[in-house]
């Protein structure tokens, strides 16, 4: 770089500090959309399709396969309906079957959905690989013969409910305040932060939602109510799914023929990841509208620091014939535009960061809440580095329309009026 | 017998011509000087009438505008012979320029603005520029810009300027033009002993009779160039002594 270049570029954006203010703004807004787009798009994917879920496959009742994983993996939607107790016991006898955990599911407490399952969920089953869901200090897991209550760490945050106090479920998977169930739980732990969807559930023993007022169990065909001190029959019991953990992808694919293509009473959903890569599949086009509007955002910003600077180069011109003058050379103002528009772009793929953050940050809060899966604001992506790099090439591209303008300009003409 | 020692010629003009096609496509001649020159430390007034092309005679001196023919010597070295960078570089190192309307950059405060005249030549020294802004008075107002600086002070910044790549020539351009009487002789002396101190040769352009009277060698662009005939002749002629006009530079090749 030509010696004192930078001091040029720097007075000129002083100078014209309300046009760069702009330019800066306008580059950080396109800089952070795009590495926002493309870095949600690509931990969303991974956090649906293989995030920490843990379960293999899911056995519930007959119908959509996505549907069954959004309801029983992430805790959106409706159940599809309910399978048969037996069903799941002779699942989980299956040789190709490691774990079988049993999911019923019909009430909410305050929009967080109330899942009954048995302990195996907590003494079994892990999400990761040597990472179970596990109470903090003071709390433990439900005893299933009791109203005991196990909640996940983002409804204790969001409730402020704490181990040891009693909450009342309400009935529904929405939240109705008319619609409060009169048996009482009392939750007993608290659970780490999974990062996963668990952390949104409330986990109550599987014979509580069973044994729920105003619940019915339909499992014989003819309507049953629980009654208290009474052992429920398993021809009664119903489940809305059983989470599978297998042995093998032998076993997945074994199961995926008996129970999908010749069995006619239940739906298995497996893997989890390709059922959800589907759904992405299906809504691929989403993304390519999100990326393209991203794209034309980029090529606005471009436009804006064509626009910056060739708006000044009237006033300019002058200026490049008194630095023309003083001896600087054509090459030597051509290169001080494109070095100002690339240090204008510079200083906003900088500030795109805190747009990226900022949009980040409110995406990870969001899909929090939604759906339980926790998104990593810091995580490193090439985008982040990609995108800016582009956006400084870009311009440079930009600067040399106004710098070419520059490099043309006749210095005897634009110094002072000839005497 | 004491000889004078000759001083080094920094100025050579011979021949030179420089045409512009007029609104109406005709070719029209605006300078034509067959041979112009000036020493070292020389200080020369050059006047005529408004058009007649003393601006651009400046012009093509500083190498800002090309001649269609002729030669050009500045400090030894064949402005006309380089091609524009070449030029822009001689420029850069070898001459000053004030201008009428003194061409500041309204941005940059007086010690950037001087510290811009060094910046393509030898590099920039901020002592220097500090000490020019200082000898021309501005030592108090290093830090201030254009807009916030007087006429006269805005003049003295355009002399630091000029000089702060220790020009051997400097060329002025109705320097005084935008001054009123006062501050016109204060700043003339400024620009003329600053130019003796650095012993740079001073062509300055005025039409101004008061200005043209201080100097000692005064040249009349009507009897140098002859394409000025066309153009009229200078108010000043008839009030300039005889003396004062004198023939082009001896000892000039």
């Amino acid at each position: 770089m030509r010696p004192g270049l930078m001091m040029i570029v720097r007075r000129s954006l002083r100078q014209h500090a309300l046009s760069t203010a702009i330019t800066v703004t306008s580059v950080a807004l396109a800089s952070g959309l795009v590495m926002s787009v493309f870095s949600i798009k690509e931990q969303t994917y991974e956090a649906f399709t293989g995030g920490p879920v843990g379960f293999d496959a899911v056995l519930g009742a007959r119908g959509s396969q996505l549907q069954l994983v959004l309801n029983s993996v992430f805790h959106l939607e409706t159940s599809p309906g309910n399978i048969p107790w037996s069903m799941y016991q002779a699942i989980g006898r299956d040789p190709g079957v490691e774990l079988a955990v049993p999911y019923a599911v019909g009430d909410n407490f305050q929009g967080f959905r109330i899942v009954g399952t048995t302990p195996e969920l907590f003494t079994k089953f892990e999400y990761q690989q040597g990472r179970r869901l596990t109470p903090r200090d003071g709390g433990r897991i439900f005893d299933p013969a009791r109203h005991e209550a196990v909640i996940g760490s983002y409804v204790a945050q969001m409730t402020g409910v704490t181990v040891g106090a009693t909450i009342n479920p309400y009935h529904g998977l929405q939240y109705d305040a008319t619609r409060r169930h009169n048996d009482e739980y009392t939750v007993v732990g608290v659970l780490e932060p999974s990062n996963s969807p668990s952390d949104r559930v409330v986990w109550i023993p599987i014979e509580g939602i069973y044994r729920m007022s105003g619940h019915v169990l339909r499992g014989t065909g003819k309507a049953t109510v629980a009654r208290e001190g009474e052992t429920i029959p398993d021809e009664a019991k119903e489940v809305s799914a059983v989470m599978l953990k297998l042995n093998d992808p032998q076993a997945g694919m074994y199961l995926d023929q008996t129970i999908n293509r010749q069995g006619k009473v239940a739906t298995l959903a497996w893997p989890i990841g390709r059922v959800m890569a589907d759904l992405f599949g299906k809504i691929g086009w989403v993304n390519q509208v999100l990326a393209l509007v991203a794209y034309l955002v980029v090529v606005v910003a471009a436009g804006s620091i064509v626009a910056s600077i060739y708006n000044t180069m009237n006033e300019r011109r002058r200026e490049f014939a008194i630095l023309r003058s003083l001896g600087a050379r054509r090459s030597t103002v051509l290169s001080a535009i494109v070095l100002e528009s690339t240090t204008i772009t510079a200083l906003g793929a900088l500030c795109g960061y805190a747009v990226y953050a900022a949009i980040l940050s409110g995406t990870v809060v969001a899909v929090r809440a939604q759906t339980g899966v926790v998104l990593d604001p810091l995580r490193f992506d090439s985008v982040l580095v990609v995108t800016p790099a582009v956006m400084v090439g870009l311009g440079a591209l930009a600067g040399l329309i106004p710098a070419f303008k520059a490099y043309r300009t006749d210095v005897a003409s634009n110094l002072v009026p000839a005497s | 017998m004491n000889h004078a020692t000759p001083t080094a010629v920094v100025l050579n003009v011979r021949n030179l011509v420089k045409t512009f096609t007029s609104p109406d496509g005709e070719p029209t001649c605006v300078v034509d000087v067959p041979a112009f020159g000036m020493h070292e430390g020389e200080q020369v007034a050059l006047h005529g009438a408004s058009g007649s092309g003393k601006t651009t005679f400046l012009h093509l001196i500083a190498g800002i505008l090309q001649s269609d023919s002729g030669t050009i010597h500045v400090a030894g070295e064949e402005l006309t012979a380089l091609d524009e960078s070449g030029r822009d570089r001689l420029r850069a190192l070898r001459m000053g320029y004030v201008f009428q309307t003194f061409n500041l950059m309204q941005g940059y405060t007086a010690l950037e603005n001087v510290e811009l005249g060094m910046m393509f030549g030898a590099g920039v020294n901020r002592d220097h520029a500090r000490t020019l802004l200082s000898r021309v008075g501005l030592g108090e107002r290093l830090n201030y810009r254009p807009p916030q600086l007087s006429v006269g002070q805005q003049q003295r910044v355009a002399v630091a300027r000029a000089l702060a790549n220790r020009p051997r020539l400097v060329l002025a351009d109705e320097p005084t033009g935008n001054l009123d009487r006062r501050h016109s002789h204060a700043a003339l002396e400024l620009i003329r002993e600053v130019c003796r101190e650095h012993n740079a040769a001073l062509l300055l352009v005025s039409h101004d009779p008061d200005v043209l009277n201080r100097f000692e060698r005064v040249e009349e662009l009507g009897k140098l160039n002859h394409a000025a005939d066309a153009h009229g002749s200078s108010e000043f002629a008839a009030a300039t002594p005889a003396s004062a006009m004198r023939p082009p530079v001896a000892g000039v090749p």
